[in-house]
């Protein structure tokens, strides 16, 4: 097996042999899945809405952009990129305090302590964040005890629960390239900017951001892609007003919905939704170069 | 010496095994027939709808073990059945979905009536309707879906109606059993609750939609641990749910109604799912569920009405339950409550409504 | 390192003196700090708060979440003493069920990983040292599993293995969902990652350290165990845990490919979550907690060592 990886100029293609269960492995239980939900949101449901049938047909993706799925569509986006600002707006101080610690220990714990929390289940995680959260949670507890309510406010079962449970599931995909580009940052450029007469301000928008800006997009894609796909957190955490495009397809498939042509459908456009932001995040790496 | 060891404790387990296992002041007296040791039994049943007791000591009695998975809707269970049984033995639909699962070819014939304990079947629940001759199923409970809510949340507001739900000033969770709410709907509206009309199916989603506003969750069969939780004030729910929080409690915190304009009332069956693994374990199963005193410490313990004559007529049922009207309802209650009968043909106008009410409703 | 340099800038007087602009100059500073130490500790409360809840409450007597009754650690005998006695009639019914979960996840995320992070690593190596048509059409798709949504995933492997049982089943060969398809499911989305992680060592080693090994006289076999990996070992490691966590975790691909009897840890949760959460959960968290945290920290020091070998060795 290893031979193959050996530089032998006389043959045209060497180290196939080893890329192949890899190739196998991802051909057959990822682009062929994939190419079968291309195929079965152009069918026509069959009875039950389990598969489908001829005559091909266009009604699914009809479905999802006329009438009401395209709310879902809209709330989706908003609550997603809702979740990547304000990641952003947590992750980027946090990951540049975290990279900008002196002492190598300091930063390892700086980055422990982000990823940690990670480590119990995220199910676990997001039934914690239903307690906090609750009626009868220690948030609306303390804020009863201190006078500042009379009644416990509802927080569960809201839009703002769903992206309190985004933000606190995806922060550390924000933190992580952050505090990558940070890490690598030099900051005699920072003091050359100073020698030029620049304030804190500038120097950070001039000089730190544009150069950490490859941590920052990779952060924001790694934390818009799960948000606008999610369906636990929506589940779990959002009421009538959380409904996202991920409980859509989940009750197309496993609810009570049954109909998997309007759920493949209604996933293609969520495919296309993220493909189009990978394909601005390149276009943009592009333009930097 | 050994072998003498191994031999008493055998002995001793047969001993426990068969004397030792009762419920309450009641033994159980069924014994599992032979044959089935070592066997797997998998059952797919609704959230918090047995006896925790009853899976244990089948284990028991039979030597089998049991996987034990649960849904919160027919539509869920169907839904699943539908993309190929993955090895269920047994499922528990309710009586207005099983015409069209048998259409589908989704049951196993299970000659419910050949089954030795199926003489403690009350009258009325032989040969029902949505399946003569009880071919494919067995009633399991019986119930209805009602209204709870937290008496001290609502303060004086009596609620004794679905316009006192709509018109309720807190938070409201709705139940996902699409034909029951759009069936409440249709009634109040003054429709068929099972009729084929689009038009009419339509004004039942929109006239729900406009009394939603008060509804943070659609709840998925867990609406009392929401009540529970106190993130609800009112819920709709199945009847027996919400009583085994009730009884759980022991408070005045909760009360259940059975709203005026009527509701939904239905009869939940044990069948054998096409495709099943082990049927012939899953018909012991059956028939030792229609024990009179498993099934009556079923009952009891998930506090819904029990099919079970004998179990009724023998005093093993809790007089508590028994006598209370939202459990076993009236004559004259039960006159005001609908039947649901899921058509084929009409089956995705429903689910369509409902999917673009789940979508609508809120924000 | 930067409040080393900002301060030292002080002492270089801009070019231009202006009173009023060096005073919102000094009030920008001021903000940026208190923001820089104000921040941190918020995002940390805020990551936190529910985890130290969660182990509070599984010393919690109510067994509950909403009410504290008082200091016990009976949640955690009842899991030693199910798990000493599990199958026996002892143990309670939702105890058991969630010990037996733990388990199952144990055997898919175990398996997975191992199974991704061989082929994810041949596939790495390939893709580094090999040349052959269509590699570019191969890094594409490698990334596919990292950009697409999970529960597209899902949905699509659900339908995948509907179709290919049903096909399957007129041949005689009857398939069902289990442990075969979730392990499959979760080497598939794995694999990209382990080869991103491994590939991303590779680039980072000295080709020249092969060539002198094998221009001393060394095969290749020889080669890649004695050159080759050991110096990628630190990834392979660190890409079988990010396999292992990432399976571990996951519940969207899980949900659409599992069949009956092999609940996951988060299915089971899932599960419990549409019902009443045993109080069990808190405690078997916090252990999980604590067994991840000192592996955590002992990778942390093994990866520190080996990266000081490693340099040591360039």
């Amino acid at each position: 097996m290893v031979s193959t990886i050996e530089t032998r100029p006389k043959k045209k293609t060497h180290g196939l042999l080893l890329a192949l269960p890899g190739i196998f492995w991802l051909v057959f239980f990822f682009m062929l899945p994939l190419i079968i939900i291309l195929a079965l949101s152009i069918m026509t449901p069959s009875r039950g809405g389990i598969g489908g049938d001829v005559p091909l047909t266009l009604d699914n993706y009809d479905d999802a952009f006329g009438g009401v799925y395209f709310r879902v569509i809209e709330q989706s986006l908003i609550t997603a990129l809702t979740t990547t600002v304000i990641c952003l707006i947590i992750g980027y101080p946090l990951a540049f305090f975290i990279a900008t610690q002196k002492r190598p220990f300091m930063k390892q714990m700086g980055l422990f302590l982000v990823i940690l929390p990670f480590w119990t289940n995220f199910l676990v995680r997001t039934y914690a964040m239903r307690t906090i959260l609750g009626q009868q949670g220690p948030i609306n507890a303390v804020l009863l005890n201190l006078g500042l309510i009379d009644e416990p406010v509802r927080m569960l079962n809201t839009q703002y629960a769903v992206i309190a449970g985004l933000v606190y599931g995806f922060l550390p995909f924000m933190v992580l390239p952050i505090y990558a580009t940070v890490e690598k940052f030099n900051f005699s450029l920072v003091e050359a900017a100073h020698d030029l007469g620049a304030n804190d301000w500038h120097a950070f928008r001039r000089v730190i951001l544009p150069l950490t800006l490859p941590g920052v997009v990779a952060g924001v894609l790694l934390v818009f892609i799960p948000s606008i796909g999610a369906f636990v957190t929506p589940d779990l955490l959002g009421g009538t007003d959380g409904f996202m495009l991920g409980n859509l397809i989940q009750r197309q498939f496993r609810g009570s919905g049954g109909n998997w042509p309007r759920g493949s459908a209604i996933s293609i456009v969520m495919m296309v939704l993220v493909s189009a932001s990978v394909f601005i995040y390149l276009r943009w790496g592009e333009r930097e170069d | 010496m050994r072998n003498l060891f191994v031999g008493l404790l055998v002995m001793c387990l047969f001993v426990l095994g068969f004397g030792v296992i009762t419920v309450g002041a009641q033994e159980v007296t069924w014994t599992c027939p032979e044959g089935f040791e070592g066997q797997e039994l998998n059952i797919f049943n609704w959230a918090t709808y047995i006896d925790e007791e009853a899976i244990p000591r089948f284990e028991e009695l039979c030597g089998v073990t049991i996987n034990y998975t649960t849904y919160s809707s027919n539509e869920e269970m169907i839904a699943r059945l539908r993309q190929g049984n993955p090895g269920f033995d047994i499922v528990v639909p309710s009586g207005a979905v099983i015409p069209v699962m048998v259409a589908d070819g989704l049951l196993e014939e299970l000659d419910g009536q050949d089954l030795p304990n199926f003489v403690h079947v009350a009258e009325q629940f032989v040969d029902p309707d949505y399946d003569p001759g009880n071919t494919y199923t067995v009633p399991y409970q019986w119930g209805t879906v009602g209204i709870a809510y937290n008496k001290n949340a609502v303060g004086d507001a009596e609620l004794t109606s679905w316009e006192d739900v709509f018109n309720y000033d807190g938070n409201v969770a709705w139940l996902e059993d699409q034909r029951a709410m759009l069936g409440v709907a249709l009634q109040i509206l003054g429709f068929d609750p099972n009729t084929h009309n689009l038009d009419e199916i339509e004004q039942a989603r929109d006239f729900l939609l406009e009394n939603g506003d008060n509804v943070v969750r659609i709840a998925e069969d867990d609406g009392q641990e929401m009540l529970l939780a106190g993130e609800a004030d009112v819920i709709v729910e199945y009847n027996g749910d919400v009583f085994q929080i009730i009884f759980e409690c022991e408070c005045d915190d909760y009360a259940f109604i059975t709203p005026e304009e009527g509701t939904n009332v239905w009869v939940d069956n044990l069948a054998i799912p096409t495709g099943a693994q082990n049927p012939e374990l899953a018909r012991v199963f059956i028939d030792y569920m229609l024990d009179p005193v498993v099934g009556a410490a079923n009952s009891n313990y998930i506090a819904y009405a029990s099919p079970n004559q004998t179990a009724i007529d023998e005093g093993l049922i809790d007089e508590e339950l028994l006598t209370n009207p939202f459990i076993y309802p009236t004559e004259e209650e039960l006159e005001k409550m609908f039947f649901i009968l899921e058509d084929p043909d009409t089956e995705q106008l429903y689910s369509d409504a409902w999917d673009e009410l789940s979508v609508l409703i809120g924000g | 390192m930067a409040q080393q340099t900002l301060t030292q800038k002080t002492t270089h007087p801009p070019a231009t003196f202006n009173h009023s602009k060096i005073q919102r100059d000094l009030f920008i500073r001021r903000v940026g700090k208190v923001g820089l130490l104000i921040n941190p500790l918020v995002s940390y409360f805020f990551l936190w708060a529910p985890i130290v809840v969660l182990i509070i409450f599984s010393f919690n007597d109510a067994g509950g979440v909403t009410q504290w009754r008082g200091f016990t650690t009976k949640w955690y005998t009842n899991i030693f003493n199910n798990a000493l006695t599990a199958g026996s009639g002892s143990a309670s019914f939702t105890t058991e069920l969630l010990l037996q979960s733990v388990k199952n996840s144990m055997i898919v995320s175990i398996s997975a990983t191992v199974i991704s992070t061989i082929i994810g690593t041949m596939l790495a190596l390939s893709l580094a040292r090999g040349r052959y048509p269509g590699k570019d059409y191969l890094d594409t798709i490698l990334y596919l599993p990292v950009v697409i949504p999970e529960i597209t995933q899902g949905i699509s492997l659900l339908v995948f293995f509907n179709i290919l049982f049903r096909w399957l089943e007129p041949v005689g060969i009857n398939l069902r969902p289990g442990f075969g398809t979730i392990i499959i499911a979760h080497v598939a989305f794995n694999i990209s990652f382990v080869t991103i992680v491994v590939r991303a060592r590779l680039a980072d080693m000295n080709p020249r350290l092969e060539e002198a090994a094998r221009d001393l006289g060394a095969n290749e076999w020889q080669t890649f165990w004695r050159i080759t990996f050991p110096l990628i070992a630190p990834g392979i490691l660190a890409g079988a845990l990010l396999a292992f966590t990432l399976s571990l975790d996951d519940f969207v691909v899980t949900f659409f490919t599992t069949g009956i009897g092999n609940d996951t840890l988060t299915i089971f949760v899932y599960g419990m979550l549409k019902q009443r959460v045993p109080p069990e959960i808190n405690a078997i968290s916090t252990i999980m907690l604590l067994v991840s945290t000192i592996l955590v920290g002992l990778s942390l020091m093994l990866q520190g060592r080996s990266v000081n070998q490693s340099r040591i060795k360039q």
